[in-house]
């Protein structure tokens, strides 16, 4: 048994300041097996994978390869011992080909053809669909992640690590990558695989290492374990996973959206007919691939998006109103209670200022207000202090830049601003990505307080389990089109998956 | 298994970010720094001049203070030249700094203070013989700020509605700046030396009998005003979140082409000022070289200081100092200027440099034992 190790982790430790990332891990990954690395955000997971992959380089511990000591210094040493990683944003060449990428950097004499035909013979080999010759800006997400892994597989790598490749991935696409990893498996590689859902860990892996804050909790095989076990290992205390879904009550058409065209500067069409209703007193979910327009669709309601055809109208509840959002500044959108919550791939990128402290940050709402010349600074003080105590924020106090914050601090500070000036539309765009599962609660049961105080609320989400338990009904928006609209409570997971990868939309198949 | 047994490779370090650390610590590296800069320099004094490198960091100090000199005068007029020249390149410095904090390179500092310094010295020349003296300095002031503000505000402009360079717009500013003022220098000195002789007469007022004290009470005010505006105003709010994340300026509905403009603007009548302060109130007439370099300088000078003024006033002393220093070991001691300029060059490095280990730490690798 001992031979069969493919690679071995011991005590490894990595301190970022006096932080640790990564503290006293031991792990052990054999031939032919599939380990999951499960942990919340912040857990130390990528950081530890990295350190295989050479990126960083461990302060202390040791790295075996197949019983040998090994120091990997850089990515080349760790290709040296066939070690490949997928990381979670590629890395590729938009204008080469499949195949250009993958002998890319390659010290070898360059020779297409043979590039193709060995990348075609390792496509069949593991029965990955791939068109070599495809360039990399025609391909769809799960095929840039193919071109990935085969870029690894074709470098010899014997010991794989995926860093969250299901995140973008369909229910669809992700059971094929599955077939293709478990067909990998037989033919003897071993697999690291970093996530942190559950069910795609108990499908997959043989055996699951939990990480919790940078500490190595422990691995158990997968066929021992249940969802619940994992969780506590994972979290540290039992919880509950639960959203409490109410009944609406008293709704009304709060936001009309009709007919909305984008093209993008690159002359894509990025929203397409889109046609809904936001009802007041009622969460309206959306799903779809990352990338499908929801964030066109979001900002455009905001005020913030270039609109090409379409109207969105606003019913005012204080006045009875209707105004046309299309017509107004994105500050006047906002006067009318219609807030963004917006959370986009890099999170600090747009709601909040990195390197602003939290009272800075509040006051990126409210600093225009008075005539002052002057900056009010003692009613955010207020505010910040208010969220940090409401929400419980950790953070070493209020003039912290935001950007020391974890992402979970970060979301708490970024919504609870939002939610203060007592919004009637609250629009959030995966509010919840990258935080741990305690403050992913705490952010449903804010928005599903903000359903019962009567806003309409738009909740973009990408796990789609968490949709189905918290949106009464929920749009699924494919390639920027709506192709269908569906009740919370009945839909299933297949139905919605199938809708996100449909093209046509719902109103051409009606014959609308 | 039968592979052959590698030897275990070993680096002997490796670097790790560092937490923000205490600020008894920030200063106790930089006073490293400092030493560790005159030690070497002192070694390099040594080595390429065998003179004795306590006699030239001596002299250095004298350049800057006149310790050495029982001459009054000369001691005085040396501190004065000392602070006269702080005090215009801390002008320029605070010029440059609403932009830089915007994420606006504003490399043209040179080209508006020295347009500024042109619409000065055309005020002085044309006008100074027909207007009384108060009139003539509002005129002077307006001309020059005006002059420097649409310096700044054409690349602003292009950057705001067709996001243009405005590095590489900015530069070229500063050669049209230049060529202007050699036009000016040529078609209108009547002598045609191209030397403008000085007009102190229409000159900014001297205040208690001192040449330069007017400048440095401008410069100290706008010190306090720039903080200030950067600080405390909603102006200076809307600045740092451009500079920060334009993306978040948008999204909080800051109109972010009219606060690159407003800025450009500010700093451009800075810069116009510092024209006016080094023609009105220094030099009293014009050259092509009359900003000589100082718009570069203080781009440096305002990095040093993280952008914050009040820092600025202690980076600017430092990079003054040096250089009056520097060019008085070359008179003392004969040596050719260039070695007082790789002295600068070397405690500029070590300065510049401890910011790495202010940021990030070395961590030395345990000689790892074979314990399997």
């Amino acid at each position: 048994m001992g031979d069969n190790v493919a690679i071995e982790l011991r005590n490894i430790s990595k301190y970022f300041g006096n932080n640790a990332a990564n503290k006293n891990i031991n792990l052990k990954v054999n031939r032919g097996e599939i380990l999951s690395i499960l942990g919340e955000n912040g857990s130390g997971k990528t950081t530890l994978m990295n350190m295989i992959a050479g990126i960083y380089y461990p302060d202390e511990g040791q790295i075996f390869i197949d019983g040998q000591e090994v120091t990997i210094k850089s990515p080349k040493d760790a290709f040296d011992y066939k070690i490949g990683m997928v990381h979670q944003h590629f890395k590729l060449v938009d204008v080469f080909s499949a195949a250009e990428n993958i002998v890319l950097g390659l010290n070898e004499k360059f020779n297409l053809k043979k590039a193709v035909a060995s990348v075609a013979e390792i496509s069949h080999k593991y029965g990955f669909e791939i068109d070599p010759k495809k360039k990399v800006y025609e391909m769809s997400v799960s095929e840039k992640q193919t071109v990935e892994i085969i870029k690894v597989l074709y470098r010899g790598a014997d010991i794989l690590i995926l860093d969250e490749p299901t995140a973008v991935l369909t229910p669809q696409e992700t059971q094929k990558l599955f077939a293709v990893l478990r067909k990998m498996k037989e033919n003897g590689k071993s697999i690291i695989i970093i996530t942190h859902k559950l069910h795609e860990v108990l499908s997959l892996s043989d055996k699951v290492a939990v990480l919790r804050k940078g500490e190595y909790i422990g691995t158990v095989n997968t066929a021992e374990t249940n969802e619940s076990e994992l969780t506590e290992m994972m979290v540290g205390e039992k919880v509950i996973l639960n959203i409490e879904r109410s009944e609406p009550k008293n709704t009304e058409d709060r936001l009309i959206v009709k007919d909305l065209d984008c093209i993008n500067r690159d002359g894509v069409m990025v929203l397409d007919d889109v046609t809904f209703t936001a009802r007041s007193g009622e969460i309206l979910g959306i799903a779809g691939i990352a990338g499908s327009g929801q964030r066109e669709l979001l900002e455009a309601i905001a005020g913030l998006q270039k609109l090409d055809n379409g109207e969105i109208f606003y019913n005012d509840p204080s006045t009875g109103n209707v105004e046309n959002l299309r017509n107004k500044t994105p500050i006047q959108i906002r006067d009318l209670g219609v807030r963004l919550s917006f959370v986009p791939e890099d999170r600090l990128g747009m709601g909040l200022v990195g390197n602003m402290d939290i009272i800075d940050n509040m006051m990126l709402r409210s600093y225009k207000k008075g005539h002052s010349i002057f900056l009010e600074r003692k009613a955010p003080k207020d505010l910040a202090q208010h969220v940090i105590e409401s929400l419980n924020v950790v953070t070493p106090g209020a003039t912290t830049p935001v950007r020391r914050l974890s992402g979970g601090n970060v979301q708490k500070v970024l919504v609870g601003r939002e939610i203060a000036s007592a919004p009637t539309v609250l629009l959030a765009a995966y509010p919840v990505r990258g935080l741990d599962i305690g403050a992913s609660y705490t952010i449903y049961n804010l928005l599903n307080e903000q359903k019962e105080k009567g806003v309409a609320v738009v909740f973009v989400g990408e796990d789609l389990d968490v949709l189905l338990e918290l949106c009464d009904r929920i749009m699924v928006i494919g390639s920027g089109k709506v192709t269908g609209i569906v009740d919370g409570r009945t839909a299933t997971k297949e139905e919605i998956g199938l809708l996100m990868t449909k093209t046509q939309s719902m109103y051409e198949k009606e014959g609308l | 298994m039968e592979k052959a047994i590698k030897k275990v490779k070993t680096v002997p370090f490796h670097i790790v970010k560092r937490d923000p650390m205490a600020w008894y610590y920030n200063l106790l590296v930089r006073a490293g720094a400092v030493i560790a800069a005159l030690l070497v320099s002192a070694v390099f004094i040594t080595l390429m001049t065998q003179k004795n490198p306590i006699e030239v960091y001596a002299s250095m100090i004298d350049g800057a203070f006149g310790i050495k000199t029982n001459n009054p005068d000369l001691r005085s007029l040396r501190i004065w030249s000392l602070l006269q020249n702080v005090a215009i390149l801390l002008c320029i410095s605070l010029a440059v700094t609403p932009a830089f904090k915007m994420r606006f390179w504003n490399c043209g500092a040179e080209g508006q203070v020295l347009v500024g310094g042109l619409a000065t010295v055309m005020v002085m020349m044309f006008l100074g013989d027909k207007l009384s003296m108060p009139v003539l300095i509002i005129v002077m002031i307006l001309a020059s700020v005006i002059a420097g503000i649409i310096w700044a505000v054409l690349p602003a402009v292009f950057k705001a509605l067709w996001n243009t360079n405005e590095t590489l717009f900015t530069l070229m500013m500063n050669y049209v700046a230049i060529q202007l003022v050699a036009f000016f220098l040529k078609y209108f000195v009547k002598s045609g030396s191209g030397v403008l002789s000085p007009m102190p007469q229409f000159g900014l007022p001297r205040i208690a009998g001192k040449d330069y004290l007017l400048n440095i009470i401008i410069v100290a005010v706008i010190t306090i005003l720039v903080y200030i505006y950067l600080k405390f105003t909603k102006q200076g709010y809307e600045i740092s979140v451009v500079g920060e994340s334009e993306n978040t300026a948008k999204y909080i509905g800051i109109n972010v082409k009219k606060v690159i403009i407003r800025t450009l603007i500010v700093s451009g009548a800075i810069c116009g000022i510092a024209g006016l302060l080094l023609v009105g109130g220094t030099n009293h007439t014009i050259s092509t070289t009359t900003a000589g370099g100082r718009g570069f300088t203080a781009i440096m000078v305002s990095w040093l200081a993280k952008f914050d003024p009040l820092y600025m006033v202690f980076t600017t002393f430092l990079i003054v100092f040096f250089d009056i220093g520097a060019q008085q070991v070359s008179t003392d001691f004969r040596i050719p200027n260039a070695i007082s300029d790789i002295v600068t060059g070397i405690i500029l490095f070590f300065i510049i440099g401890c910011e790495f280990f202010l940021q990030y730490k070395i961590v030395l690798n345990k000689n790892r034992k074979e314990n399997a």
